[in-house]
């Protein structure tokens, strides 16, 4: 139903434009730069797999937490501003049934979003670039397959990265019968968390943000992997889930549905 | 048959939005198998009601049953046995009616799937909407839209259907098949529990009415107990109508009112056969009296003391 829609198809095509572009843009410009740019792009050229990787670090800051913010920020508010809400629950679905099936698609939508960006990239990287053994960041090779079973790996944990960013959207959409305002909202928090983010004088704040560790993918790509930060955003993303969806289903549970 | 008498009851149901009393205590008894018509102008409280009854929004004080089943605890056991149409239809304009429909049954717990694809056809046939079926919601007129949302409530037997303005947008015609249908499956067994601004509509296809007023509920009862909430009128055609008018007076007759050779005056309980004599014994020729059949507007204004206007 989610995935039938005009919008989140136009997202989903934007997710794969931009490894394809990426690709493209390398290829045509004959190589690395080495003049900074997004992580990964310099390796690009040695092998198709750090174009998925590359992709995933240009779409992390901004394109996948946007098709998020979209599809959570919908999800209850969405159907409030349609006037199905009232009819969902009238059907009747149960509130908390209605909430956990809505929750379920957004997190499933927040793997689909990392997913098709990494396919697209090897995609487009092998069509583009060599796909022989991959040099990991730790300057050791490991076999073609092995990298491309990282990067599958890499958009997991990507796609379990967005989970607090979905509670906070779907927390959102629980307050507000306008889809538009709960989208805002929720990219705001990713705007106010960048913010912080980067100012030194909140440094104690940083480990908190929801936003820290969501380049720690790329220590998927070390040799041996290193996983204590990605089980930190892990735990990190769980709290914000935990908590935001429990403020979410407080509210589902006990508003009055006027819309 | 259904264990409990009243498919609707409420006791002292209040619903406040700050200040505003948008519900102020009231005590619904809807009788179980009646067509019950809900009469309120707009803003007298009616959706409100429609609201708390079907669980959307919270009471702030009172109890209510439906179908013998406690609410808002029994909402599960109860609201499968309800089909609703609450403020307009509504539903996802990317997708055919027929689709909606689909995805509608699918949401529920009781929607069995083997026979939904024939459940959605026959609500659609029932509601006159099989040609338009596969055309998307978004390019629907009003009156197609509301004709969905009735086949939506009818996708499967109900025991109890709760319809807000069904009518709301339709043409004379398709008015007229709404009735017909309501009537239909009041005739099946179902409570129909029919909200209305429509003096005219409740007359025609209810058994029962409730009568809101500014969030309260003034009256209820079968249709003719509410006539009786009215006094009475007695129309006179007479040959000396001044006179005429003078006896009536005499007899206690009030509102007295003359236009040509007619009299038209509350009986306040007097018997028309009691006027009648007096008048003839009086000398005066009669050659009309009509004791006026009254209609629920006239119960309305006396219920109310006002028109039948938007509440301020």
């Amino acid at each position: 139903m989610v995935f039938g829609r005009a919008r989140v198809r136009a997202l989903l095509g934007l997710l794969v434009a931009v490894p394809v572009f990426l690709a493209l843009a390398v290829y045509l410009t004959g190589g690395p730069t080495h003049a900074g740019g997004p992580a990964f792009l310099d390796q690009a050229t040695e092998n198709g797999v750090f174009t998925a990787l590359a992709s995933l670090a240009v779409t992390m800051p901004f394109f996948i937490p946007l098709s998020v913010a979209v599809v959570a920020g919908d999800s209850i508010a969405g159907e409030a501003s349609l006037g199905t809400l009232r009819y969902l629950l009238v059907r009747p679905s149960g509130r908390s049934r209605l909430l956990f099936a809505k929750a379920a698609v957004v997190a499933l939508f927040c793997m689909v979003a990392a997913l098709v960006v990494v396919l697209a990239g090897i995609v487009a990287g092998l069509a583009f670039f060599p796909h022989g053994q991959v040099v990991t960041l730790s300057g050791t090779t490991i076999p073609f397959l092995d990298g491309f079973g990282r990067s599958l790996l890499a958009a997991l944990v990507v796609g379990a990265s967005m989970f607090g960013l979905a509670a906070i959207g779907m927390f959102a959409s629980t307050f507000t019968d306008a889809p538009i305002v709960a989208m805002a909202m929720t990219i705001g928090a990713v705007v106010v968390a960048a913010i912080l983010d980067g100012v030194s004088q909140v440094a104690f704040l940083h480990p908190w943000l929801f936003t820290n560790y969501w380049l720690a993918f790329a220590d998927l790509l070390r040799e041996p992997m290193r996983s204590a930060n990605i089980w930190k955003d892990l735990a990190l993303q769980g709290g914000y889930a935990a908590f935001f969806g429990s403020v979410a289903w407080a509210r589902m549970t006990s508003r009055d549905v006027l819309a | 048959m259904a264990s409990h008498a009243f498919a609707i009851e409420t006791h002292g149901l209040a619903k406040s939005f700050g200040a505003v009393h948008a519900v102020d205590g009231i005590d619904l008894a809807v009788p179980a198998g009646s067509i019950y018509g809900f009469l309120g102008p707009n803003g007298s409280g009616k959706t409100t009601t429609i609201r708390v009854l079907l669980g959307l929004v919270n009471p702030s004080a009172g109890t209510w049953q439906l179908l013998g089943h406690r609410m808002p605890g029994q909402a599960m056991a109860a609201l499968p046995e309800v089909g609703a149409l609450v403020e307009g239809p509504a539903f996802y304009p990317w997708l055919t009616g027929e689709e909606n429909l689909v995805r509608f049954d699918a949401m529920g717990p009781d929607g069995q799937r083997q026979t939904r694809h024939a459940r959605v056809a026959e609500a659609l046939t029932r509601v006159g909407l099989s040609a338009a079926a596969g055309r998307k919601y978004k390019a629907y007129s009003l009156g197609m839209r509301q004709r969905l949302g009735l086949a939506a409530a009818l996708l499967r037997p109900r025991q109890l259907l709760v319809l807000d303005e069904p009518t709301n947008g339709m043409d004379p015609q398709g008015t007229r098949e709404i009735r017909h249908l309501v009537r239909q499956l009041g005739s099946e067994g179902t409570t129909v529990f029919l909200s209305s601004h429509l003096l005219s509509e409740i007359e025609q296809v209810c058994t029962h009415a409730g009568v809101m007023h500014r969030g309260k509920l003034l009256a209820q009862g079968t249709l003719a107990e509410l006539r009786t909430t009215a006094t009475p009128r007695l129309r006179v055609e007479v040959d000396d109508p001044a006179r005429a008018g003078a006896v009536l007076e005499r007899l206690g007759m009030s509102h007295l009112e003359r236009s040509g050779a007619q009299l038209t005056g509350s009986l306040d309980g007097l018997r028309p056969e009691d006027c009648c004599r007096a008048l003839v014994e009086a000398g005066v020729g009669v050659s009309l009296l009509v004791p006026e059949r009254l209609s629920l507007e006239d119960a309305f204004v006396a219920l109310t003391g006002e028109g039948f206007d938007v509440a301020g």
